[in-house]
């Protein structure tokens, strides 16, 4: 007799979904996704009532005909899947990451200054957190020699190494940009590892020059922009207030058509008044031919006349989910379409990742500003509380510790019984500080509506499993976008 | 697994650590080896059950299992009824009370038939 048939069983912690007709359980201390049989739901279904023993089980299961053997075995598969649990639930801790944790992603802010003035912007809006008085507004070579070099040495034994320039207006600073991109592919190449460039920026800068260097060297572009012209004009504006779409529209279009080297994707910013997501996404990825849209809710503190109410945020919720149909019958027809929330989440629960930390920011990834100091990603560059060193003197341990420290999903109470949390892991830590004065702090405001679309793209995963698995394979390769 | 497929990366993996589970424990496993099947003790012999052998001392101190668990090799995986009670028909209860052979081994009922 093993002893696993002495003890008492319970549900283990998943949270089931229905799809295509079938049952599915998402695992939540793995992240694991099983599809599972009707004998599985079976043994669901009676410990959903309560606790039992190993025998009560058995007889229960041996009274609706399953045979002795059968149910034993399938007890035993539960179990061992850690389905079905038998001791008090302890919350295995997850472990801190490497101290040496070797960087991937390097996000430089080529300067911090922009040609536009969008009122929510979060380098320059309110809720800013950057301090850039007394510090240079543009990055010059060296600290961008310094940078690209710093990267290669922090990411040893990593064989591929990206860049994202960022801004400010990125393109302001485009004689910087080429030079680094230069510069940077000579050197990985002379160690033999693969160097790849993204840039974001909000389009008005974009010229054929520029357009036929990004698209000869692959580096991926990132247009901000927030839909058809009554849309983008509301807060996208000129320092003088006047609207910027009429300036950007054809020097996208330009863009699409010439950069044919990596696909090109817009990044829409919702806020009050800005949240007709289907318009939005029909217009920039049917009108002006994006290959993929991705949509985020400005981040804000509450109080802002831009930020999204709860129930504004009910509105985007029921758009997405439109969107979200939309997807899923283009993946059964084996075609892509473009909506980033749901690839973005698609790609990660292929994968099945359990995070520790809700994203890269100061682990494989970190952001270098103008004046060369270091922060955790581009949305704390240039902010002294949030420093993590120079580029100069290199990363300051202490700092980087406290900050994974307080980012840690133990460290996050509200986060233990969220079935969510493998994905989310109390989310954006800029986001948190803005709301919250930590960016430790889980983000309290959205998690019902985190909850809500995974449940949809878990879904949109089911069926697809199940109607056209061969889709899934797409999303081997792909990392998330952000 | 039977009854959960996996569909995701992470579910690949658990379901191989669980169906790993199942394979039996054998010597050089680590050599690319045939499928390997379930030890499945038939008969006596060839079972090499601890209780025909000596441990390497001579005695019976160091096997691997206890030598009074042999009684069961008798009663539930062969049937060898000059050693012990016929447990199917006749004497069903004969060792109800000898949870753990090691330690309740004088518990068996003696049996008259």
């Amino acid at each position: 007799m093993t002893a696993t048939q002495t003890c008492t069983y319970r549900l283990g912690e998943f949270h089931p979904f229905e799809a295509g007709g079938r049952q599915f359980l998402y695992l939540v201390p793995a992240g694991a996704i099983f599809e599972m049989d009707p004998s599985a739901a079976a043994v669901l279904s009676l410990l959903s009532e309560g606790a039992a023993t190993h025998e009560e089980l058995i007889g229960k299961l041996t009274q609706r005909d399953f045979a002795y053997h059968d149910a034993t075995e399938l007890v035993q598969e539960l179990f061992r899947a850690r389905v079905i649990v038998a001791t008090d639930s302890i919350q295995e801790p997850l472990e801190a990451p490497p101290s040496d944790f070797p960087l991937q992603s390097l996000v430089m802010n080529l300067t911090n200054q922009c040609n536009l003035s969008c009122q929510y912007c979060y380098e320059f809006g309110d809720d800013k957190v950057a301090t850039p008085e007394g510090k240079p507004k543009f990055m010059d070579m060296a600290t961008a020699k310094a940078s690209v070099d710093f990267l290669l040495e922090q990411s040893s034994g990593r064989k591929a190494v990206h860049i994202t320039f960022f801004g400010g207006e990125t393109l302001m600073n485009f004689p910087l940009l080429e030079q680094v991109v230069k510069y940077a592919s000579r050197r990985a190449a002379e160690q033999g590892r693969q160097i790849d460039f993204s840039l974001t920026t909000n389009g008005t800068l974009l010229t054929p020059a520029i357009i036929e260097f990004l698209s000869q060297n692959r580096v991926g572009v990132t247009v901000s922009m927030d839909g058809p012209p009554d849309l983008q004009d509301k807060l996208r504006v000129f320092a003088n207030g006047k609207g910027s779409y009429d300036i950007i529209a054809p020097r996208v279009k330009a863009l699409i058509q010439n950069h044919r080297t990596r696909p090109i994707t817009a990044r829409v910013t919702l806020t009050k008044g800005v949240t007709d997501v289907v318009r939005i996404f029909r217009h920039l990825k049917d009108d002006l031919g994006f290959h993929e849209v991705g949509f985020a809710p400005v981040t804000t503190s509450p109080d802002r006349l831009y930020a999204i109410g709860e129930r504004g945020m009910d509105g985007v919720l029921e758009e997405f989910h439109i969107l979200a149909d939309e997807y899923l019958e283009y993946a059964l027809r084996g075609e892509m379409h473009g909506f980033s929330n749901v690839s973005d989440t698609i790609a990660e629960l292929y994968q099945g990742v359990n995070k520790s930390h809700p994203c890269g920011a100061a682990l494989g990834l970190m952001g270098v500003g103008p004046s060369g100091d270091i922060a955790p990603c581009h949305r704390f560059v240039d902010s002294d509380t949030h420093s993590l060193g120079n580029i100069a003197t290199g990363v300051d341990r202490a700092k980087q510790a406290d900050f994974l420290n307080r980012g840690h999903i133990n460290n996050k109470y509200d986060c233990r019984t969220c079935w969510a949390r493998p994905l989310c892991a109390g989310g954006c830590h800029h986001e948190a500080f803005v709301r919250y004065g930590d960016t430790g702090h889980p983000n309290l405001h959205y998690c019902d509506w985190i909850r809500d679309w995974t449940d949809t793209c878990l879904r949109i995963f089911g069926a697809i499993s199940a109607q056209n698995p061969e889709f899934l394979e797409k999303f081997a390769e792909r990392k998330a976008l952000n | 697994m039977r009854h959960l497929k996996a569909i995701n990366k992470k579910a690949r993996r658990i379901d191989g650590l669980v169906s790993a589970m199942d394979a039996d424990v054998v010597a050089l496993q680590n050599q690319p080896a045939p499928q390997q099947r379930p030890h499945v003790p038939m008969g006596c012999a060839l079972a090499f059950s601890p209780g025909w052998e000596v441990d390497s001392a001579g005695g019976t101190a160091g096997l691997c299992q206890p030598v009074e668990r042999d009684i069961y090799d008798c009663y539930v995986t062969c049937f060898w009824p000059a050693q012990v009670p016929d447990h199917l028909n006749n004497y069903p209860d004969w060792a109800s009370k000898c949870a753990a052979a090691t330690k309740d081994w004088r518990n068996l009922d003696l049996v008259f038939p």
